[in-house]
């Protein structure tokens, strides 16, 4: 058996409590814990050790889901991905998310993970998310107890990747994410939140809870999310494509915004792409042109599934596919 | 840290003394000797340890049962009526969907889960709610038969439903 290491279970009654919990003990000793289906893995593989864990499951302050494409949608950290991608508000309102929710991994652990656990996501990479033996095999790495990145020897910095199927998705639909900490409470937008670094991959104090997700309104936005893995269950993405558009009565582009998940240590905002989009009509020419301006910054390393030249290529297509399909145009056959 | 946990499992309270990190995958197989929960990967990328939690399909190797306490838990021993099987559980052994058996059980919560909420679930649908499933033997089609003649059994009334 794959054991845990021990470790004590704290089980706060409030928010509040749950703070102070974490904020007693030195940053990497205390960690929360929503649904665990990242956290215990990590642990069981000995990439945390934490002496306590600060349990969230059961806080009903972070249970709640409210709103619509009109007024905007509040989601509570502690929402299960199964409860939000199954709501009736997301689904009609913002069915992007709703998608990209319904694709993380499989049915089982979206009962048990939360859309707070998937923006906090750990970052990943093929010689990280590795048992301990395998990992002292290789002499470790920079990531966790080691000093050489195999993915680039010659850097100093860690590069693996981050994998979140939601991020994209809250990028591109401009949510902002409020966190409560030993200080009080602050929001910030999502993009905020995140760090081009493998290691430290959070603006975040370890004492700070993520509780609420604001996402503003959506009316009249076309989005959608699309995920490339190599099955169609189970797998982290090796490349997410968000895209939020409206288009004027003319088929004006008159917003846009474009995310990629899993080609960077942070979730990318896409904004060269999004600006050629932006004041065009979604023509071919207009959508190759952003598509090929997405694919300039995605500078994926070869640490996921699949090969590195094919991810590169992907990015190309299927922001291209993405934009064909909210354009309602038919995608090229040769795309 | 060792710690009083108190379970409900298969209807049944029980109490048990156990390290705060053992898995609920641990103690259902070490402490309670309930066996028909099976380890695969332990690190939720298999779906073999699959129990049912106030019935909903949930990995027992990622449930730490101090974070269960209170709730309902299912497990395959839970399934049958005395000695009357499960619709399902006759569906599985009459149309060979258990080669060496290993997913079964996983597989058949999965199932009566679905069962429960959509009864005449589309193949498409039972696909998808089988999709964190995985079998070694790769015996799925018989599989997905199976749960189709278990959903048409119970909606006959002819097996006994769960
Ligand atoms: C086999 C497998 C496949 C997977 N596939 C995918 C996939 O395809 N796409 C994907 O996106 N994810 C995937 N995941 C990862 C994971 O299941 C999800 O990202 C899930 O949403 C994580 O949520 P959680 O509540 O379980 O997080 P936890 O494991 O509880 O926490 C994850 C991290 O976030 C922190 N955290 C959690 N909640 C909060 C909070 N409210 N405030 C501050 N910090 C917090 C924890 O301290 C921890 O560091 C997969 C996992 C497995 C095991
Ligand atoms: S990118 Fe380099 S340092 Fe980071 S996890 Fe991979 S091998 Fe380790
Ligand atoms: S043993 Fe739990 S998912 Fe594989
Ligand atoms: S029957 Fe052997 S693993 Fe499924």
């Amino acid at each position: 058996m794959l054991r845990l290491p021990p470790f004590t279970y704290l089980q706060p009654r409030t928010l509040g409590e749950a703070v102070r919990l974490l904020a007693e003990q030195p940053p990497g000793e205390a960690m929360a814990v929503a649904g665990g289906t990242d956290l215990y893995p990590n642990m069981k593989r000995r990439q945390f050790e934490p002496k306590y864990l600060v349990g969230l499951r059961r806080l009903p302050e972070l249970r709640f889901l409210h709103g619509d494409a009109r007024q905007g949608l509040t989601i509570g950290a502690g929402m299960t991905l199964t409860e939000v991608s199954t709501h009736p508000q997301v689904r009609q309102g913002y069915p992007a998310l709703a998608t990209a929710a319904g694709l993380v991994s499989t049915p089982q652990l979206r009962n048990m993970g939360t859309i707070g656990g998937n923006l906090c996501l750990d970052t990943r990479c093929n010689y990280y998310n590795q048992t301990y033996w395998w990992r002292q095999a290789i002499g470790f790495c920079l990531k966790k107890d080691g000093d050489t990145c195999w993915v680039a020897p010659g850097s100093r910095r860690c590069w693996a990747v981050a994998s979140s199927d939601t991020a994209p998705v809250l990028l591109a639909l401009q949510a902002q994410v409020t966190l409560l900490g030993p200080q009080g409470e602050r929001t910030l937008p999502l993009a905020a939140l995140y760090r081009d670094d493998g290691i430290a991959y959070l603006n975040k104090g370890h004492a700070e809870i993520l509780t609420r997700i604001t996402v503003p309104p959506a009316e009249g936005l076309r989005m959608a999310y699309v995920k490339l893995r190599r099955r169609g269950a189970f797998d982290f993405p090796v490349l997410g494509v968000a895209v939020a558009l409206r288009l004027a009565d003319d088929g004006t582009c008159t917003e846009a915004r474009l995310a990629l998940g899993a080609v960077a240590s942070a979730p990318l905002l896409a904004t060269e792409a999004a600006a050629l989009l932006q004041g065009n009509r979604l023509t071919p020419e207009v959508i190759e042109a952003a598509a090929a301006a997405a694919f300039r910054p995605a500078r994926p390393l070869d640490n996921t599934d699949l090969t590195l030249a094919y991810r590169k290529k992907m990015v190309r297509v299927h922001v291209a596919r993405t934009l064909y399909q909210l354009a309602g145009l038919a995608a090229p056959a040769a795309l | 840290m060792k710690t009083v946990v108190r379970l409900r499992v298969n209807g049944d309270e029980v109490e048990v003394w156990v390290p705060v990190h053992k898995t609920l995958l641990e103690v259902l197989r070490e402490d309670l000797q309930l066996t028909g929960t099976k380890h695969g990967c332990e690190l939720g990328e298999c779906g073999t340890c699959t129990v049912l939690l106030d019935g909903q399909p949930v990995l027992s190797c990622l449930v730490l049962p101090i974070e269960v306490q209170g709730q309902e838990i299912v497990t395959i021993e839970g399934v049958a009526a005395g000695s009357e099987l499960h619709a399902l559980q006759a569906a599985f052994a009459e149309l060979g969907a258990a080669q060496c058996g290993y997913c079964t059980p996983g597989m058949i919560l999965t199932a009566l889960a679905l069962l429960r909420t959509n009864p005449a679930p589309t193949r498409q649908e039972v696909k998808e709610a089988l999709a964190g499933n995985l079998c070694r033997c790769t015996g799925y089609l018989k599989i997905l038969d199976a749960v189709a003649r278990a959903a048409a059994s119970l909606k006959d009334g002819s097996s006994y439903g769960g």
